[in-house]
């Protein structure tokens, strides 16, 4: 099967190949040639699971970048003097850095002009560099680590916010409406919950706030009560906890069982509906934050038009690598060009309002003031109240509110008419 | 001094558990001498039927106990027949074998029990439903669950019914003559095979049990959770001294309390800014953190084996004496 499977791939990609060379050699020869409409094919790429445990992530992140291919097509942009059709190559890379690395060897192979993906910072990292030796741009909408921009690779670029930044949002939103005095903070010893806790700690301390020695457990801990016990003696007005929710669960649930009365904080690890059915009713009121705005509070515009093609609501991404397909175009308008080495530049210095909001890529091609949510749990759900932009904390309800007014002017398929004006006195 | 009797508290229902767990190991390898590495993974499998179960009543509308009730119920005749078709299969073959063989042998049916596990009820966490309503008693500023009450409860009444199962019935009786002398045993007409097999029967019935308790205890089980909690259980059963019934309660009790102690008060203890006199850098820092903890709560896991290391060196037949039979 998976042979058959492997080799059927194959055979298109190369086909794929093959007709993307004949599609580029085309144009060049016929420029002259009087026939009247000559036409541009524009291939850009997504990855993501399309199989597995998050295979519905994945397909929802891959429906946001589908519709804003499609929506281009519909706009019947012109680059380059020529009527442009962007066709979309949708791969599974079933969330594993292997996989990941074929499959981006694979779009390139393809010659796509721009990479939308992938969803999992561990595939992402390693693909970003095939991307990069083949001068791809590549936008990811859902991969946090920071690692992934780090590498000083000019193709990358994300438009969802870092790991790191997580860390000093829930702290600082703690920091604002709790105003605890004494902060207990705990982690897993792993990458990702000891990154998490020493930024929040940092921020903590930079407020003026007293945190107690850090407490470890480990991935597997299912016992916190020594620990909690321990922190029950110094009485802290919250704990954080940098881990996932597997150990989280326990660790809530105990921590109430021992009348730890704190507010309990976590990252976006912990941060699933999955605690309600791990910690119980303890759950009730836990803080917890998360990358990015939630689905719902992206523009009204992408969700009507996201339900109205799927017949379903954006899950979790789907906003952000819609607005990373359509940066991709945009950024292709502006140089007037879908030649990566042309349109990369636009890219980097792109000023676009989409389905989440402004984005402004800095200079390692992280998004400017991105916005992590903070959430709480609320009888087993999580509902988001707040979110972080740029250390400043916004109420929920004002947000969405905001996101919903401007949203006639906000995204659209990137009105035809001024574009062309702006891209006259360039050329 | 509350905090003092919580960690107590904790530490009691935690021993508890190894206590149980660390039951198995001993009567196995009192009556054969071997490690039944294996035993961890019973305790896992336990739980993750009982979880099953569980989960496909909760919804149901029995009462809660009931549920619970029912769970154990199944998953202490599938524990059975597991360590029944372990000995049967695995270990019984290999009994003349040299001792190494079967213990090598356990280990393997270890890693092939995770996996199998791993295959049915996949590589997550399962949370376990939180049915049964937890109340929570408070006594001198410690508090204390329903369902810690009822662990250690069960456990002091399994080891009770253990007890009088050694050493007041026939079985009991044929199992401790199997244990001093295996050959002599069989020459008096004790049937040495079934002697064997029900003593790995009640290890793995014992083991269903505490792998429910760890389940409920914690609300989460995954196929991984045995390896560790059988590896204390095994250091509990050898602090107390290996082939001694009373030994393994008590050093699983024993061991609990350590861990719950030590976890508790290890960063305290081990706080140099108690000695921040000593020298300048040192008083600097505590001055601007003040706390420079050098072993924190993140060797709770350790203190286990390093009561077990001790124990061996220092009193290798264990606290109350290893109890197996002399054979050489």
């Amino acid at each position: 099967m998976i042979h058959s499977k492997r080799a059927l791939t194959l055979i298109a990609a190369a086909i794929a190949a093959a007709l993307a060379a004949c599609g580029e050699q085309k144009p060049a020869p016929k420029a002259e040639a009087p026939k009247a409409p000559p036409s541009l094919e524009i291939k850009i790429g997504h990855v993501g699971p399309l199989t597995g445990g998050i295979a519905h992530l994945g397909k929802d992140n891959e429906n946001g970048a589908r519709l804003a291919v499609e929506q281009a097509n519909e706009a019947k942009i012109k680059i380059d003097g020529k009527d442009t059709k962007f066709v979309f190559f949708a791969e599974d890379d079933q969330a594993d850095p292997k996989v990941g690395t074929t499959v981006a060897q694979k779009l390139v192979d393809a010659k796509v002009a721009g990479v939308v993906g992938h969803l999992n910072s561990g595939t992402s990292i390693p693909a970003s560099d095939i991307y990069n030796k083949a001068g791809i741009p590549v936008i990811s909408g859902s991969a946090t680590n920071p690692k992934l921009t780090e590498q000083g690779f000019k193709v990358q670029f994300r438009v969802v916010g870092r790991d790191d930044q997580q860390g000093p949002a829930i702290a600082s939103y703690l920091a604002a409406t709790r105003k605890p005095k004494l902060v207990a903070v705990i982690d897993d010893a792993t990458a990702y919950g000891e990154g998490i806790a020493n930024e929040v700690e940092k921020t903590l301390k930079a407020a003026h706030i007293k945190v107690l020695p850090r407490e470890k457990g480990n991935d597997k801990t299912t016992d916190w009560k020594a620990i909690l016990t321990k922190l029950k003696g110094k009485n802290p007005d919250a704990v954080f906890y940098g881990g996932m929710d597997a150990t989280g669960g326990p660790l809530l649930k105990q921590g109430r069982e021992l009348g730890v009365k704190a507010v309990f904080s976590f990252g976006d690890g912990a941060c699933t509906d999955e605690m309600t059915k791990l910690a119980g009713a303890a759950a009730d009121g836990l803080l917890c934050s998360q990358a990015g705005i939630p689905p719902q509070a992206a523009d009204k515009k992408f969700t009507e038009a996201y339900k109205k093609r799927f017949n379903a609501d954006p899950i979790l991404y789907a906003p952000f690598t819609y607005d990373g397909a359509n940066l991709l175009i945009e950024a292709m308008k502006k140089a007037n060009s879908a030649d990566p080495a042309k349109y990369l530049p636009e890219l980097a210095k792109i000023d676009f309002t989409g389905a989440t909001g402004k984005i402004a890529f800095d200079a390692k091609g992280d998004r400017k003031d991105a916005e992590m949510t903070i959430f709480t749990m609320k009888g087993g759900k999580l509902a988001p109240i707040a979110i972080i932009k740029g250390g400043q904390t916004i109420a929920y309800e004002d947000f969405a509110k905001a996101a919903a007014a401007p949203a006639a002017p906000a995204v659209a398929p990137a009105a035809p008419t001024p574009a062309p004006a702006k891209e006259a006195p360039k050329k | 001094m509350d905090i003092f009797l919580q960690q107590m508290i904790n530490g009691v229902t935690l021993g508890a558990v190894y206590a149980v767990v660390a039951l198995g190991y001993t009567m196995v390898y009192g009556i054969i001498q071997l490690i039944n590495f294996a035993h961890g993974e019973v305790v896992m499998i336990g739980a993750m039927v009982a979880f099953t179960v569980i989960t496909a009543l909760a919804a149901g509308g029995m009462p809660p106990l009931a549920v619970v009730l029912v769970g154990t119920a199944c998953a202490v005749p599938v524990c059975m027949a597991l360590g029944y078709l372990m000995e049967r299969l695995a270990y019984r073959p290999l009994r003349r074998a040299p001792r190494l063989a079967p213990l090598i042998t356990a280990i393997g049916l270890s890693i092939i029990l995770q996996h199998l596990a791993m295959l049915v009820w996949t590589r997550n966490v399962i949370a376990f439903p939180q049915i049964i309503q937890t109340e929570i008693y408070t006594v001198a500023g410690a508090t204390i669950t329903s369902v810690q009450l009822a662990i250690v409860a069960l456990c002091v009444a399994m080891m009770a019914g253990l007890a009088w199962l050694v050493y007041r019935t026939r079985l009991g009786t044929a199992m401790r003559a199997t244990a001093q002398n295996p050959q002599v045993a069989g020459l008096m007409g004790v049937n040495i095979d079934r002697v064997i097999a029900a003593t790995f029967l009640i290890g793995a019935a014992l083991g269903a049990v505490a792998g429910v308790m760890v389940g409920t205890y914690y609300g989460v089980a995954q196929y991984t959770m045995g390896s560790l909690l059988g590896l204390k259980a095994f250091a509990a059963a050898v602090l107390g001294g290996i082939g001694n019934i009373p030994g393994a309660m008590v050093g699983g009790v024993l061991l609990g309390v350590v861990e719950a102690l030590g976890a508790g008060y290890i960063g305290e203890l081990t706080d140099l800014c108690h000695f921040a006199g000593l020298s300048q850098t040192l008083a600097e820092h505590c001055a601007a953190e003040s706390h420079f903890v050098l072993f924190g709560s993140n060797y709770q896991d350790v203190f286990a084996f390093l009561v077990l290391i001790a124990v061996l060196v220092l009193r290798p037949s264990g606290l109350l004496g290893e109890r197996v039979g002399d054979r050489s």
